[in-house]
């Protein structure tokens, strides 16, 4: 194997190389061709492996997957042929988004996810006006949302969270759990570094403690060991809990993130501030934070995808999200032996959802790059 | 440097403080009352009571007479070994995935891509899962197992590896092997006089492999007898699916490391490097990776400790590691669930702490000496 630098990709290239490109001939693609699969022997032998390898493994997953797959129907009995099972997949589908959310209130979890986008896009744009005005409104998206899903007030019947289920529990427990351990993080990334003794080493000893144990003791702490610390006769929610676990545990990892942005704010913008007269926390809130939480941003994009895979760990403790759901279908004696449908289709709707965001996380970074370099 | 906090600070600090220890207080009260309501008290004596369970897989001995803190041995047992299996594959295959990346060899350099991002991108315990329920869990009956390379069979019940029999009498010369490999990278560091032994202490391994090989009495290969397997070591489908979730998982991760770690090796060495006529291979070996070792050994670190937490998503497709023989069978025949996860939580912290310290003092070691 070798370990130059990828080789320089012509423009347009990628597969559009491959193809020929915009402005492509043959001579091009030949070109192209022995300049990236075919420069040498070893090259040329490694390529065919791969080729071989794609043609043992590819063919007969899309073959599964598609060419024999079954989609049509409403029993088992209408997968008849070799390929993948998509009816049990289509017929659960409502399970897997959404749970046992009624189909009466179903509006009401619509609206949420309108106004999260609504809220959330201007936010990501590069260019975009009123940008502190969506943040707040994003900020305030919990609570609009909390109310809009559980209700009991306004008019709006009351959901159980026992009902609550699928990806959409998912991405609320990921919500929810962003919006609570962002602020928790970045006071315990300042904690860590505060010249007070107390608070120094309250904070350190917080984050070390989540970062040391697995995110599965936290949540069986959450399940099993809280309600014995709550007074005699009062409960708390059981998914208000879990939600709480992840809390704790992710804001552990959001501050040592941002501690990483705080490092990377020259000593010099800090120095100046207080030299002008302001108070710490003014030179914290004004000076300090916004530039180093420009930095991480890109960080906390991955603890925001590393939490919202996670988040299929409140299986284990009985929530029914979308990998709860697909097991719990998969249990079902109608439709046994359809773990390979309901795993891979469980695996590609997390995939398209975190690989949205890290994509994202990187555009930022790159954006973020180009202006460190045009800037200053 | 920056301002000193005011009085004021200061004081609000310990308001903090006495706020938290009230808190606290508070909260263990009412543990007490809880606990008091019902009859049970707090503390670790179970552990020394009979446990009275088996446990399907161990590596050492365990009877139902044990006492759960032997329980807590066995499992402790398995959660190392599934993470020592994986730490191993997965730092070979992300070496592999990460020199990969960085291919001149456009399908070389693609594929590899699309591994990482897809394993990157979705629920570890979705691929544990997966390769438990959807693969192995539909694997074969023994009598049609699937017959791999090295004589390895495969099929429903697990994986049968060929067992190597130690003759009785020479039960010490495996262990001595084992010893002359772990020393060969000291050897070779070693100074006798003016020189360093280096290349020379490659001789150790290679008497470690006469020796074992003169203690292997006979090689027992997994073959089919009536219904079942015999002879050959059976590995738990459990453990199978855990180590390839755990150790795929990881590669990808550690495949990014390797990755940058190269990119971060200066380029000047590896043009210096080719501009004295070293072929690319060796360059690579010889000049690059060795530094780009180096660069990515805190970043490992903080994987391998990732892996070993992970580890205890075991408990989902019932491995028997620390976290699915306590927080599950332990806590159902007790009911302490404050002691028993209080222990499994001290436990991965000391396997935290330990596992830093360690390599800390590694890094230190190998670290670049920057000018």
């Amino acid at each position: 194997m070798s370990a130059e630098a990828p080789a320089e990709a012509l423009p347009g290239g990628g597969l559009g190389g491959l193809i020929g490109g915009p402005q492509g001939g043959p001579a091009r693609v030949v070109d192209w061709l022995r300049r990236n699969l075919f420069s040498s022997v070893t090259n040329t032998l490694l390529t065919l492996l791969v080729l071989l390898l794609l043609y043992l493994v590819v063919p007969p997953f899309f073959g599964w997957a598609i060419t024999n797959a079954t989609v049509s129907g409403d029993t088992k009995d209408a997968c008849t042929g070799d390929g993948a099972c998509w009816t049990f997949i289509k017929l659960r589908l409502h399970t897997f988004f959404w749970g046992h959310y009624p189909d009466d209130e179903l509006w009401r979890l619509f609206t949420a996810l309108a106004l999260l986008i609504a809220f959330a896009f201007p936010v990501m744009r590069e260019r975009t006006r009123h940008r502190g005005l969506f943040v707040v409104l994003l900020t305030v998206f919990p609570l609009l949302a909390g109310v809009l899903l559980v209700g009991g007030i306004a008019g709006l019947p009351f959901v159980d969270t026992n009902l609550w289920g699928g990806l959409m529990l998912d991405i609320i427990i990921s919500f929810v759990t962003v919006a609570g351990a962002l602020p928790l993080g970045i006071l315990l990334a300042l904690g860590r570094r505060s010249q007070l003794p107390v608070i120094r080493i309250f904070s350190i000893g917080f984050i070390e403690l989540w970062r040391g144990v697995p995110l599965l003791t936290v949540l069986f702490m959450s399940a099993v060991m809280v309600p014995l610390f709550l007074p005699y006769g009062v409960s708390i929610d059981r998914l208000i809990r879990a939600m709480v676990a992840f809390t704790l545990f992710n804001a552990a990892y959001m501050a040592e993130t941002v501690r990483g942005g705080l490092q990377g704010v020259p000593v010099e913008q800090e120095e100046a501030a207080y030299s002008v007269g302001l108070k710490w926390w003014q030179v914290q809130v004004f000076v300090t934070l916004p530039q180093a939480l420009r930095i991480v941003v890109p960080g906390i994009v991955n603890n925001i995808v590393d939490l919202f895979k996670d988040t299929s760990l409140v299986t284990i403790i009985g929530l029914a999200d979308l990998l709860g759901a697909v097991n719990q279908s998969l249990k079902d004696p109608a439709w046994l032996g359809l773990a390979k449908e309901g795993y891979v289709f469980t695996a590609v709707l997390f995939f398209v959802c975190c690989f949205s965001m890290s994509s994202y996380g990187r555009r930022f970074e790159r954006r973020l790059n180009r202006h460190r370099a045009g800037g200053t | 440097m920056v301002r000193r906090p005011s009085p004021r600070a200061y004081v609000a600090q310990w308001v903090f403080l006495a706020g938290l220890v009230a808190v606290s207080g508070l909260l263990i009260m009412n543990l007490g009352a809880n606990l008091a309501r019902r009859n049970m008290q707090f503390g670790f004596g179970f552990l020394a009571e009979k446990a009275g369970f088996d446990i399907p897989f161990k590596l050492i001995d365990w009877t139902l007479f044990d006492i759960y803190a032997k329980a807590l041995l066995v499992s402790l047992l398995n959660t190392l070994l599934v993470s020592a299996m994986s730490i191993a594959t997965a730092t070979l295959l992300g070496l592999l995935v990460g020199i990969m990346r960085l291919s001149i060899n456009w399908l070389v350099r693609n594929l590899a891509l699309g591994f990482v991002e897809f394993v990157r991108n979705t629920p570890q315990l979705v691929q544990i899962i997966f390769w438990y329920l959807a693969v192995l869990q539909t694997l074969p009956p023994p009598r049609q197992s699937l017959v791999l390379p090295g004589g390895f069979l495969l099929n429903i019940r697990g994986l049968y590896v060929p067992n190597l029999v130690i003759a009785a009498g020479d039960s010490a010369l495996p262990w001595i092997a084992g010893l002359l490999v772990v020393a060969t990278p000291f050897a070779w560091r070693l100074k006798i006089g003016e020189r360093r032994l280096g290349a020379f202490a490659l001789a150790l391994p290679v008497i470690a492999l006469l020796l074992s090989n003169l203690a292997i009495e006979q090689v027992q290969v997994p073959a089919l007898k009536g219904f079942n397997i015999a002879g050959g070591v059976q590995v738990p489908p459990e453990l199978v699916a855990l180590w390839a979730g755990l150790s795929i998982y990881a590669t990808a991760f550690i495949a990014e490391i390797v990755r940058s770690s190269i990119e971060a090796v200066p380029k000047g060495q590896r043009e210096a490097a080719l501009s004295l006529g070293l072929r690319p291979v060796r360059v690579l070996f010889l000049v690059v990776l060795p530094q780009a070792l180096r660069i990515m050994v805190p970043q490992m670190t903080s994987q391998y400790l990732n892996l070993i937490k992970s580890s205890t998503l075991g408990a989902a497709i019932a491995y028997p590691e620390i976290f699915q023989i306590f927080a599950g069978t332990v806590m159902n025949h007790t009911g302490k669930e404050v002691e028993i996860i209080i222990v499994v939580m001290a436990v991965f912290l000391v396997i935290n702490l330990l596992f830093s310290a360690f390599m800390n003092w590694y890094n230190r070691h190998v670290a670049l000496v920057e000018r």
